[in-house]
């Protein structure tokens, strides 16, 4: 593992007008693992992403991505770069097809014949969303949407997938499922994973370091393995 | 079949009860402030009849003791879907084409002039479609561009003389330039907050129309525009060209159908190209739009400058159809107008486009004898169209429509 992080914020501070979401967050991704952040709702967590996407601007700090600030750069000039989010509550959309959605999902890019392959890729992956390639995206199962937003933000060719709540409203067996592919698509592609997640017990579980947020700031940080066994964690966030 | 009848009499009874109470003060209260029971009565007495023989067929149908009847209709129907559908699209565009080519050597002076108001609509419907039917954004302004088209061809015509074919370009371009300027500061907005900031731009424009005496002549409007004049090839003495002013009314309605179908196949290319793809991934998700790489903010800036395109083109037309321009054309109310055209047809469908533009010129024309009913009548359709078909006329059809996916 190389030693410069893919993807660092440094002290950074961000929220909604007069509503301070984030107070100083600091995390590093290095390239290839599976970073988790946990914590209670509204803790932070979705914001952390949506600051790091650029669609909530940031106010103080550094976001650093292959060692550039990208603080300033438009939410869509990221996919191209290689990052790209599965935002929360999937968001696929609803009246285009199957197809389309993952049509989208590859919109910078303009290499037709290799989108092409990519789509069938995706279909091998994700064998239920070939069997409803024509099929509108609303009409989808909450898990099918969910492995929808995830094949739709693989078509990026992303290097850092950001990972909103992806177990959120769906059944446990298919948050199992979810949770596979999740692990699945950072071993194969070598997809660096930032994982925001409530469900800290599969997040911690799936991911190689965690970090816990708590009102804005980062209270914890540490290898999964710790966490899961840290006693305090045990009590606040897996229910013991 | 007493059974069925009794689930429904009592919504029925209380629904013409309601519509004498709506019928009285319209019918019954006279300006000079008698009331009379009279025609209220016979009117509703008529209605009454009508809808009853409605309502049986409907019980009837339900409990099929109309099968005898209802099955024929049903295949018949049947039968004409399949044969539509195995005649390939372009048999069906060449039929319309024709029929459109020939339309004006059969009908009078008066069918053609609502027949050239129908192709200047669509025109209209088909650009407010893009920003509407596609980016999805609501746009309560529109006819303002439409006004900003019809008065630059007028003002370059009359101060400068200059010709037709000059200033439909830049007719189109002023109008695009007046869409950007709205565009750049309202399009940050979203859904209810963007109809009501356009609703009000569109007002603005039309005030300044009204209101700039030295450049338009204020509500006067402007005089003495000079018609679309075309070079013919004469072929007497030698091979010249000759100047025509376009005054028959024949020559205009060719134009406009020209107008009306480059509408359409720029509408229809758009559509299906990558613009329009990440206009619909707008509509559907601004945020997850952005996220996947799309310029939201370029696009919706796109969509909304070529809606003022056609409006433009459309204008200018316009202007020099009628030779006569004031800003009572370009009120709220023919905003709302083209809305319920593209709402009414289908947002995002161009064949539904041009039905409801059809039906909403067309009806109201039809409806001529009845006066003063004339916009109960259309209300009255608005309102059973959008309970029966919440999608429009012709919906949009969605699947597997774009040239590289059907190989995939």
């Amino acid at each position: 593992m190389s030693t410069q992080p893919i993807l660092e914020l440094k002290n950074v501070y961000s929220g909604y007008g007069s509503i301070k979401a984030l107070k100083g967050i600091s995390l590093k991704v290095m390239p290839g693992e599976i970073v988790a952040i946990i914590g209670a709702n509204g803790a932070g967590k979705s914001t952390t992403l949506m600051t790091i996407c650029g669609i909530v601007p940031v106010e103080k700090g550094e976001i650093l991505y292959q060692g550039k600030v990208i603080n300033k750069v438009l939410p869509e000039k990221l996919p191209v770069m290689g990052l790209c989010q599965v935002p929360e509550g999937r968001r696929i959309f609803p009246r285009l097809t199957v197809m389309e959605n993952l049509r989208l999902g590859a919109f910078y890019r303009d290499d037709t014949s290799q989108i092409m392959k990519d789509i069938q890729h995706s279909y091998e992956m994700f064998p239920i969303l070939g069997e409803r390639k024509s099929q509108k995206g609303g009409t989808l199962s909450g898990g099918e949407q969910q492995m929808l937003a995830i094949a739709r933000a693989l078509m990026t060719k992303p290097k850092v997938l950001l990972l909103d709540e992806p177990s959120l409203g769906l059944a446990p067996i298919i948050v199992q499922q979810i949770f596979d592919i999740i692990s699945q698509i950072n071993k194969e592609e070598g997809t660096t994973i930032l994982l925001v997640e409530q469900n800290a017990n599969l997040a911690l579980h799936a991911a190689s370091r965690g970090y816990v947020v708590e009102t804005g700031e980062i209270t914890l940080e540490d290898e999964a393995s710790s966490l899961l066994s840290n006693p305090k964690i045990r009590e606040a966030y897996l229910g013991e | 079949m007493i059974q069925e009848f009794k689930k429904v009499w009592k919504p029925y009874t209380i629904g013409m009860l309601w519509l004498l109470g709506l019928l009285w003060p319209l019918l019954g209260i006279h300006p000079d402030g008698t009331l009379t029971f009279q025609k209220t009565i016979t009117v509703w007495s008529y209605l009454l009849a009508g809808s009853f023989v409605c309502l049986m067929i409907y019980v009837l149908k339900g409990t099929d003791s109309l099968k005898f009847i209802a099955d024929p209709i049903s295949r018949a129907a049947g039968n004409i879907k399949t044969t539509s559908t195995a005649l390939p699209t372009w048999v069906w565009l060449a039929a319309g084409l024709i029929v459109a080519l020939i339309y004006p050597q059969f009908a009078g002076r008066y069918g053609t002039d609502v027949a050239i108001s129908v192709l200047l609509y669509i025109c209209l419907g088909l650009g407010l479609n893009v920003v509407v039917g596609l980016a999805g954004m609501l746009d309560l302004g529109y006819i303002a561009f439409y006004g900003v088209g019809a008065y630059t061809y007028a003002i370059l015509n009359t101060v400068y003389g200059l010709g037709f074919w000059v200033c439909l370009p830049l007719s189109a371009l002023t109008a695009c330039i007046a869409g950007c300027i709205v565009g750049y500061p309202t399009l940050r907005m979203r859904g209810d907050y963007l109809a009501i900031v356009t609703l009000g731009f569109g007002e603005i424009i039309r005030i300044i129309l009204n209101n700039w005496m030295e450049l338009t002549n204020g509500p006067n409007g402007i005089l003495g525009i000079k018609p679309i004049g075309i070079f013919l090839p004469v072929f007497e003495n030698g091979f010249t060209f000759e100047h025509f002013w376009m005054k028959k009314l024949q020559l205009f309605y060719y134009f406009a159908l020209g107008l009306a179908i480059v509408a359409a196949i720029c509408v229809h290319r758009l559509n299906f190209s990558r613009v329009g793809r990440a206009w619909e991934s707008i509509r559907e998700d601004e945020t997850a739009a952005e996220l996947m790489g799309v310029n939201t903010f370029i696009y919706k800036l796109l969509a909304y400058a070529m809606g003022a395109i056609f409006a433009g083109l459309a204008g200018a037309f316009f202007a020099a159809r009628m030779r006569f321009v004031s800003p009572e054309s370009f009120t709220f109310l023919e905003s709302a107008m083209v809305l319920c055209m593209v709402v009414l047809g289908g947002m995002g469908s161009i064949p539904g486009i041009i039905l409801g533009v059809a039906a909403l010129i067309a009806l109201p024309e039809i409806f001529r004898e009845f006066e003063s009913y004339r916009m109960l009548i259309f209300g009255a359709t608005m309102v059973i169209m959008m309970l029966f078909r919440p999608a429009g006329l012709i919906p949009a059809k969605r699947v597997g429509t774009r040239s590289e996916e059907k190989e995939g």
